[in-house]
């Protein structure tokens, strides 16, 4: 199990954080990743592996309209 | 229409026109932003007029929306109608707007009592008109009365002139219009870049959604090309006053027109952001690429594009209709922007369009944009994914002078009613209005042109169609209640909240009705979890609707604000504010107006305009709690299709939300026990926002709010007093 934005998501061995984005349909172009508090930078998606019980925060950081 | 004809059509208008009022003045010089002076027009005895605009009013309202407000409330008792000659149509750039360093610095704001809601309406618009009007010498316009015959109305900055004329012949519809009045003013081919027209067209005479056309010259093109002010009606006053067009020319726009306090400060904070978008928006938000189109596979993606009236929140045809097969329709290579100095450059164009219906048949135009709303409010709302469908409906609406937001969602709204059997070709006149039948609606969209057919019932609005359909046709007022997407009887804008309950507030709590430019919290509160809690949401609608009415204070453009981000603003605490970016707007402010405001200043300017508004509502018999009530498809699914069609979400919240087991449930009943719940969570929700407004339990600003704000007019606490004490 891990955490997704302080929700339960079912973890699969060997997911990265792209394999997330793409489950999670995640499409906006300017994501904020934190792995456990740690800022994940867009070019390194591909390679980071999450690990079970990572906790994780997606940010879309776009409001007001 | 080729160069022949139009110079043709002009020399006829110039035999037919007649002058009915000259009014010359001296053009002030402007001061740090302001010009100090409001050009007044009252069309039924052709005075003109010049009014200061004292420091007093500037210091409580601003400039642009502020102003407007302003002078309404003053013109219209409670009783006004929109169609009275009493109201106005205001149009107000505020002191910010005109500069050419900063990107998005040339909107107008454009302030009236709107036909659809009866209450007080504003819009954002594009295009030169504002800046080249305080250029011209003024602050605002402020225009009231009703002409007996066809008018335009023309201010020449540099000589100092305004001029009425009665014209009682030649097109009414913009992309013609704005072509002749330009034409018409323009003494060489050269200054016809110094020209903006506001028109409207014909369905603006004949429905209650009309837009105004606000034009800049695209000298690559050489065409006018237009912007809307879109929302609520402002268009259908326009004509209803038999105003044909505005037209303004000031030659001589420069850097320093508005005459700022600290010209160096602006550029820095320009160049800045310029080196932003130039480096960084390639990978955010391609405006400059495709503009705000880039939204629908995104919003496709998150089950927010709205398909079939609202119903379902993506479509497995959205891809036809998406960013990469629209950017292949427009003009690609020449980044557009709505005013000088803007390099976000959303705006696009796509030429030598062919036209395949109407009046215009065959004819090669150039249509602006599509924008997201359109394409999601024409297109996927509808049922309709073709591209061409999409801008030829784009081009018509504007043309004739029709919102593409109110027309989507009304449209929407007829087909379900049609496939539901409350509408049927009887009342249609024939028109199969099925999800997806584009003939049916380029046909209803014509009639509501000429005013014929279907399309006079059409061009009413979702509010008043569902109160004829009820009436009229013994319709079941629940369902119509529900799946009808309006709110204060204005028509939605194009997301689909049922999943945040932060942005169903948004919608429904907004002063002018459900639009979407005073607070998009969908991401923040249903993605991203970061505003759980009442309170949480609650702040979120306290600041968002007030920071963004700043910008319509100061003739700005939202864009520039979050549709590009620094690249370190992950670091920032509140990354969703791109707090950046706000003390640019600070900065920039100050650097106009000479003032010394803080962040705090600037929300504080803003809440009085916002409070101000939500009293005009109060005064003209709206603004309380029974109108800030959304209809349920806004909220969850209405009909067992809609259930059914994400029943693993809708179960997973009767269980985990409601406490309920739905295995032993109906569908009906699943969809009634989470209806019941939504609502419930709405009214806390509506009580935690007024709390944090400063609103009493009726949604009404409180006196000890108002004084505190400094807008403790006599009449707004008479007000406030009489309906606080009922
Ligand atoms: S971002 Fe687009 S709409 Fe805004 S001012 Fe620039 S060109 Fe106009």
């Amino acid at each position: 199990m891990i955490r997704v934005n302080q929700r339960d998501m079912d973890f699969r061995e060997g997911m990265t954080v792209k394999n997330l984005l793409e489950d999670l349909k995640y499409s906006f172009p300017n994501l904020i990743v934190r792995i456990n508090g740690e800022y994940i930078p867009r070019e390194s998606y591909e390679k980071t592996v999450i690990k079970d019980n990572d906790d994780i925060s997606i940010i879309h950081p776009i409001a007001g309209g | 229409m080729d160069t022949t004809d139009r110079k043709d059509s002009v020399a006829k208008i110039k035999e037919a026109h007649r002058l009915l009022k000259r009014y010359e003045y001296t053009p002030q010089k402007i001061q740090r932003g302001y010009t100090n002076k409001t050009l007044y027009i009252n069309i039924s005895d052709n005075t003109i007029k010049s009014k200061d605009v004292p420091e007093e009013i500037k210091d409580k309202f601003t400039g642009g929306k502020g102003l407007g407000l302003w002078y309404l409330w003053n013109s219209v008792t409670k009783d006004t109608k929109w169609d009275d000659p009493e109201n106005e149509i205001i149009i107000s750039p505020g002191p910010v707007g005109g500069i050419t360093q900063y990107p998005g610095a040339g909107k107008s704001l454009v302030v009236s009592l709107s036909p659809t809601t009866g209450s007080v309406m504003d819009s954002n618009v594009g295009g030169h008109f504002g800046p080249l009007m305080k250029f011209s010498g003024w602050d605002a316009l402020e225009i009231q009365g009703k002409a007996k015959e066809d008018i335009i109305i023309y201010i020449d900055g540099n000589k100092g002139i305004v001029e009425i004329y009665e014209v009682p012949i030649g097109p009414v519809n913009s992309h013609i219009l704005a072509e002749e009045v330009t034409e018409f003013f323009a003494e060489s081919e050269e200054e016809k870049r110094n020209i903006s027209v506001i028109s409207a067209g014909e369905a603006a005479e004949h429905t209650l959604f009309g837009v105004l056309n606000f034009s800049f010259y695209d000298r690559r093109k050489k065409v006018q090309r237009l912007k809307q002010a879109g929302r609520g009606g402002i268009g259908t006053v326009f004509r209803n006053k038999k105003i044909k067009a505005i037209a303004v020319k000031y030659n001589g726009v420069k850097g320093d027109s508005n005459n700022p306090a600290d010209i160096d400060t602006i550029r820095k904070l320009g160049l800045k952001l310029h080196k932003e978008i130039k480096e960084h928006d390639k990978d955010q938000c391609r405006m400059r690429e495709i503009g705000t189109a880039h939204l629908v596979e995104i919003m496709d993606d998150y089950d927010l594009l709205p398909v079939h009236n609202f119903k379902y929140g993506s479509h497995e045809e959205a891809y036809k209709i998406d960013s990469k097969v629209l950017a292949k329709k427009v003009v690609q290579g020449s980044p557009d922007g709505c005013w000088h100095g803007c390099s976000m450059s959303c705006a696009k164009a796509v030429q030598d369009y062919e036209l395949k219906t109407g009046p215009y048949k065959g004819h090669k135009v150039v249509v602006d944009g599509p924008e997201y709303e359109t394409v999601a409010g024409v297109g996927s709302n509808c049922g309709i994914f073709d591209p061409d469908y999409i801008i030829e409906c784009n081009f018509y609406c504007d043309t004739y002078g029709i919102d593409t937001i109110s027309f989507g969602t009304t449209m929407a709204f007829l087909m379900e009613c049609y496939e539901n059997n409350i509408l049927n070709k009887e009342i249609t006149g024939g028109i199969e209005l099925n999800f997806g039948n584009k003939d049916a609606a380029m046909e209803v969209l014509h009639q509501m042109a000429k005013g014929t057919g279907f399309g006079k019932i059409a061009g009413l609005g979702v509010r008043r169609i569902k109160n004829l359909l009820i009436e009229k046709y013994g319709a079941d007022p629940k369902f119509l209640n529900d799946i009808g997407m309006e709110v204060k009887g204005l028509e939605y804008s194009q997301y689909v909240s049922k999943e945040s309950l932060a942005q169903q507030g948004g919608y429904a709590l907004a002063n002018k009705g459900p639009q979407h430019d005073e607070a998009w919290l969908i991401f923040m509160d249903m993605v991203n979890n970061q505003i759980p809690t009442f309170e949480d949401k609650a702040e979120a609608l306290h600041y968002f609707p007030i920071f963004r009415t700043w910008f319509g204070l100061n003739g700005l453009c939202k864009l520039p604000w979050n549709d590009i981000e620094p690249p370190d603003n992950h670091l920032t605490d509140e990354p969703a504010k791109v707090p950046e970016h706000v003390e640019n707007y600070v900065q920039l402010f100050n650097s106009v107006t000479g003032k010394n405001i803080d962040k705090e200043e600037m929300i504080l300017q803003s809440e009085r305009v916002y409070n101000f508004q939500r009293v005009f509502n109060l005064k003209m018999g709206f603004g309380t709690r029974e109108h800030d009530i959304p209809p349920y498809r806004s909220m969850g699914p209405v009909t067992e299709e809609e259930y059914l069609s994400r029943q693993e979400r809708y179960d997973k919240q009767l269980k985990e939300l409601v406490g309920v087991n739905p295995e032993k449930m109906s569908t009906a009943e699943k969809i009634e026990a989470l209806r019941e719940y939504k609502y419930k969570q709405y009214d806390k929700l509506v009580d935690a926002v007024y709390k944090r407004r400063g609103w009493n339990k009726n949604g009404i600003p409180t006196v000890e709010l108002m004084k505190k704000l400094g807008m403790d007019f006599p009449e707004v606490i008479k007000l406030i007093e009489e309906h606080s004490s009922e």
